[in-house]
């Protein structure tokens, strides 16, 4: 093991390194030349005089914004000597459970490929080109033959594989304790119990103001709110990263939301951040791809029949289309346990084969991705702001929800804290459901999935999204899949069978998130 | 009929509550607080989850009152208010007609106490259609206690060509007496004109801004049909004498007035596409008059993205259905429907609160006005209320303007959502006519409805604690959180006969 300080070191050298070359890199660099002509500059004081002026400049705030966001990206510091692999997941049976799911999805897609005859990739005719462009805001109008095409997969299959994982290292005849046993999760991997839990979330604590909460009680007249709204908006004008993101430990105002999200995942909307996404619209309108018809069928299957979403169709495949083309999301698989799949191209000449990454992002949608879009097209209205804020949530947090790893805030470690929050808070009820063969997890996990989107309506998601950034973990959507169910635990002991205790469970848009955490997390006797 | 009085006070016995949360409020409301009594709770907020709730629909356990001296419930019944015996003579019920096979009369027939009257019998409580109201209104004679769901002449605000003619006259009004800064309030209706009558006026205008898009409406029909939009003055002049329209449309046409109206160009777009707002204002007096603003309502989105490019000289004359997807109030698609909630959720989150407040004041300021502009016209009458549904619609600038307002606006629910929304502003509207006198009379706030206008505007009540509020505060919650469950059962007494638990 690594000391502290070497640690930091290491990590420092890392950003640097990663800080180097960027945009923000050679624009500092600018502005301390130009600097330099200013008359309070002194030779003898040079460096202090011109850091002092990046500071007053707000130039300083913007790397330390930077900063900031490579600390969320960073991958967990490893021995120095282990292989890079690694540090991307650390467990053997996790990363053989992961490549043969990658290897189910990606045959899964070759089969459709050859069964409709439909190549991966083509580049489209001129006219085709032309008529994309025009329709490029409306694309929603399109009503092309999806018949055909079948999402890859759904969470449904995903769930399967997370219960078929086995530890080699567990002989699972004896050793197990009784409790492991009860929940489809086999493999033991350490999750937080409710009083590790309230010392991680000591803002969600009773005596801490909640949005969500507080602003709905009358008496005093919303004296938290305003307050609230006020350091809100303190915040905003500092431009300060890490504070907005404290501060969304307890909610962000919907009025400044878009804005602290935006500062949270430092989001700049730059001119850069424009022409990056002029260039994967331009990528779109050349070529058409395989995928853009999975994304087309996803689109229509979910988010269209959203009550609330259907208004954003065309924002969703503005978004999407571009994201499967964007590379430089290929970067987070750094971090995630999952590798981007590949796919031989024929050179021209047939001799030769070479392997690419396809689609170009790595990242093969799945039956109900177009919900991680959806409910930021409430706060966005540009595409490209929309679409570098979808990009930032999904390599920070979207991808850990299906991919096989062991990190805890990875989709098995979401899945086990579900299932060990239930079985000690509520016991009886773990167990009724599963001998009436109601496995709270089969019910549970779409929610999960989707981090909730879809399933809460779109004032408490946001509120819910609010604390993923605040506390930059998904565990929270865990637990709220257990304070459902502790909510809802009354009716769901008197069913009887699996179809009525998803009936039971099969409208969640009248649910208050932050009541039900709170309760869950803090005023329930452990 | 002993099981049918079991089940009876079953229903009513409070039930034992759980420490944590009572399951039916989806906030956090400790046990015992808020009993649902799950008698007129057909609000989706108040059950679990929907459709599963196990209580007995009120029908059920509430007997009919033909019955009512052989069954043991006559008891509490018995126990009515004495002043409203005395006043209906001795009747224990409110004896209702209902001329609408919809969300109204599921309301009516499940109230407690009413009871529905056959084609010619005298009835307390009427809700007719418009027509109904034309044929017999001036021939009826009606007890003091009676209430019926329209005003006479109600036309005076929801025939679009009268309310241009009224407003109009308003604004003149107003810019004598008060000056222009005043008058200019009154601008939140297009530029309209009244064809044939005000032909040579429109004709004026219409050239005095050249390239402008108008629109053109029959003043009595709705739901967009006969709508065709326009840029030249020579389409009107073919439409005129266009021999290619059927012969009953050419007859209509000829007995039939239109508007022509300046169309709103840059209208608000949510991700490409139109919509206008439905808003529900319940008028209970003229003189003086009250007015209440229901907090639901929603958005209709069309179904087409908008641009005016479809409006091009080639479109001119289109086809009803391609006029109608262009018309603001046509409903392509069932459902394509926002909350009001949601709508003003999501106009925070791109303008911030400061905006949306200034919005709701402006829209509020389009209710009372164009009320008070029939404020004498209309023929003040203590029977009569009227519940008018406004077609709000906002432009780029966030600048409502008003498009028609409709006296017996759709009660037909398109979805469970819409059904739930229906229901429950019709139940608050019968609480607010209050023909069981369970109110006070000095209520700001029923269920959803707010207190808008009484005689004056209608200021919130707001804590000393509040910071800063030297300012008054309007009391319209339009697109706010609804907690109508709550606050109803603070605020009314049970109904009659039935006991407070």
């Amino acid at each position: 093991m690594l000391d502290e300080s070497a640690e930091l070191s290491v990590s420092i050298t890392q950003i640097v390194q990663r800080l180097k070359g960027t945009h923000l890199h050679s624009q500092l660099e600018k502005q301390a030349k130009e600097c330099l002509h200013k008359p309070e500059i002194k030779l003898e004081t040079l460096k202090d005089d011109v850091r002092r002026l990046l500071k007053a400049s707000g130039w300083e705030r913007k790397l330390q914004n930077a900063v900031y966001r490579e600390l969320h990206i960073l991958p967990p510091p490893g021995h120095p000597r282990a292989p890079p692999e690694h540090t991307k997941e650390p467990l053997a049976y996790m990363c053989k459970a992961q490549v043969n799911w990658e290897k189910r999805i990606l045959k899964s897609l070759n089969s459709m490929c050859t069964e409709l005859g439909i190549p991966l990739a083509r580049k489209r005719p001129v006219p085709e080109q032309k008529e994309l462009t025009n329709k490029w805001n409306e694309m929603g109008t399109d009503e092309p033959d999806l018949s055909k095409f079948r999402p890859v997969y759904a969470p449904k299959d995903f769930l399967e594989v997370l219960v078929g994982l086995r530890n080699p290292n567990n002989e699972r005849s004896e050793d197990l304790t009784v409790r492991s046993h009860w929940g489809l999760i086999q493999v033991s991997l350490n999750v937080r119990n409710i009083p590790q839990m309230r010392e991680m979330y000591p803002e969600l604590g009773l005596t801490f103001g909640q949005l969500g909460i507080d602003d709905h009680t009358h008496v005093p007249p919303d004296l938290f709110e305003s307050e609230h709204i006020h350091i809100g908006k303190k915040v905003v004008s500092e431009q300060d990263s890490a504070a907005a993101q404290q501060y969304s430990r307890q909610g962000c105002p919907t009025g400044l939301r878009a804005q602290l999200w935006s500062l949270i995942l430092n989001t700049t909307n730059d001119p850069e951040d424009i022409t990056h996404y002029e260039q994967l619209k331009a990528r779109v309108i050349h070529h058409a791809l395989l995928v853009d018809n999975l994304i087309y069928k996803d689109v229509k299957l979910t988010a269209s029949n959203d009550d609330y979403y259907f208004v954003f169709e065309d924002y969703l495949y503005q978004v999407l289309l571009c994201f499967s083309r964007d590379t430089s999301v290929l970067e987070h698989f750094n971090y995630n346990s999952a590798t981007p799949p590949k796919s031989c191209i024929q050179s021209k000449s047939g001799s030769e084969q070479s392997a690419v990454v396809y689609p170009p992002n790595g990242v093969i949608p799945f039956h109900g991705f177009s919900m991680y879009v959806a409910p930021l097209c409430f706060l966005y209205n540009e595409p490209s702001k929309l679409y570098s804020v979808f990009r930032e949530m999904y390599i920070r947090y979207f991808f850990r929800l299906h991919s096989i790893s062991s990190l805890p805030s990875g989709i098995v470690s979401l899945c086990l804290q579900f299932e060990r929050l239930l079985q000690s808070h509520l016991p009886q009820l773990f167990y009724h459901l599963r001998e009436i063969g109601a496995q709270p997890l089969r019910i549970a996990f779409k929610w999960i999935v989707r981090a909730f989107s879809g399933y809460l309506s779109t004032d408490q998601l946001l509120l819910l999204w609010d604390r993923i950034l605040g506390y930059d973990s998904l565990e929270i959507v865990a637990v709220l899949a257990a304070a459902v169910f502790a909510f809802r635990a009354e009716n769901l002991m008197e069913v009887t069978s699996l179809a009525s205790a998803e009936a039971v469970l099969a409208d969640l848009s009248t649910l208050k998130v932050m009541p039900l955490l709170q309760i869950f997390l803090f005023a329930t006797s452990v | 009929m002993q099981v049918v009085f079991l089940t009876f006070s079953l229903t009513r016995a409070p039930k034992p509550q759980p420490q944590t949360w009572t399951g039916q409020h989806e906030k956090f409301i400790p046990a015992g607080i808020l009993p649902c009594l799950g008698l007129s709770c057909q609000d989706k907020d108040c059950t679990p989850y929907p459709r599963y709730n196990t209580t007995v629909p009120l029908r059920d356990n509430y007997p009919p009152r033909q019955h009512s001296s052989l069954n043991p419930t006559s008891s509490v019944l018995r126990t009515l208010d004495r002043r409203h015996r005395t006043r209906r003579e001795g009747r224990n019920c409110i004896r209702y007609r209902c001329g609408l096979t919809n969300t109204i009369q599921d309301v009516l027939n499940q109230r407690p106490g009413w009871v529905e009257v056959k084609e010619d019998g005298d009835w307390d409580f009427n809700w007719c259609d418009v027509g109904w109201l034309r044929e017999n209104f001036d021939h009826s004679y009606m007890e003091e206690h009676v209430r019926i769901c329209h005003f006479r002449n109600h036309y005076e605000l929801t025939r679009k060509n009268l309310m241009v003619k009224n407003l109009k006259r308003y604004r003149k009004t107003l810019e004598r007496e008060a000056g222009r800064m005043e008058a200019a309030k009154c601008d939140f209706f297009p530029c309209t004109f009244v064809l044939p009558s005000e032909y040579h006026i429109f004709v004026e205008e219409f050239k005095r801004s050249p390239g402008s898009t108008w629109i053109m409406k029959p003043v009595a029909r709705s739901q967009g049909k006969g709508i065709f939009l326009f840029r030249k003055l020579k389409d009107i002049i073919d439409w005129k004498k266009d021999g290619s329209r059927s012969e009953e449309q050419k007859d209509e046409a000829q007995v039939e007035s239109y508007v022509a109206q300046r169309y709103i160009e840059n209208p608000y777009l949510i991700a490409g596409r139109k919509f206008d707002l439905r808003v529900y204002v319940l008028v209970t007096s003229y003189i003086p008059l009250k007015a209440w603003l229901y907090r639901d309502g929603f958005a209709r989105f069309s179904n087409t993205r908008f641009s005016l490019s479809s409006i091009d000289d080639q479109y001119v004359h289109l086809t009803n259905v391609a006029v109608q997807k262009t018309a603001p109030d046509y409903d392509p698609e069932k459902g394509c429907k926002w909350q009001m909630q949601q709508l003003r959720c999501y106009l925070t989150a791109k303008h911030g609160f400061e905006t949306v407040q200034t919005l709701s004041k402006e829209i509020d300021n389009i209710f009372i006005r164009s009320l008070l502009s029939v404020q004498k016209t209309i023929i003040n009458d203590k029977h009569c209320f009227e519940l008018y549904g406004y077609d709000i619609l906002l432009d780029q600038d966030l600048k409502p303007w008003l498009i028609e307002v409709n006296a017996s606006p759709s009660l037909t629910a398109s979805s469970q959502e819409d059904y739930d929304l229906k229901y429950r502003l019709l139940e608050d509207t019968l609480h607010i006519v209050d023909m069981e006198g369970r109110l006070t009379g000095k209520e700001k706030r029923v269920g959803g409805f707010d207190l808008m206008w009484n005689d004056g505007p209608v200021y919130t009540d707001v804590g000393l604690e509040a910071l800063g509020s030297s300012c008054l505060v309007a009391n319209t919650h339009l697109g706010c959180v609804n907690d109508r469950q709550k606050q109803l059962q603070q605020l009314l007494k049970p109904f009659p006969g039935q006991k407070k638990t």
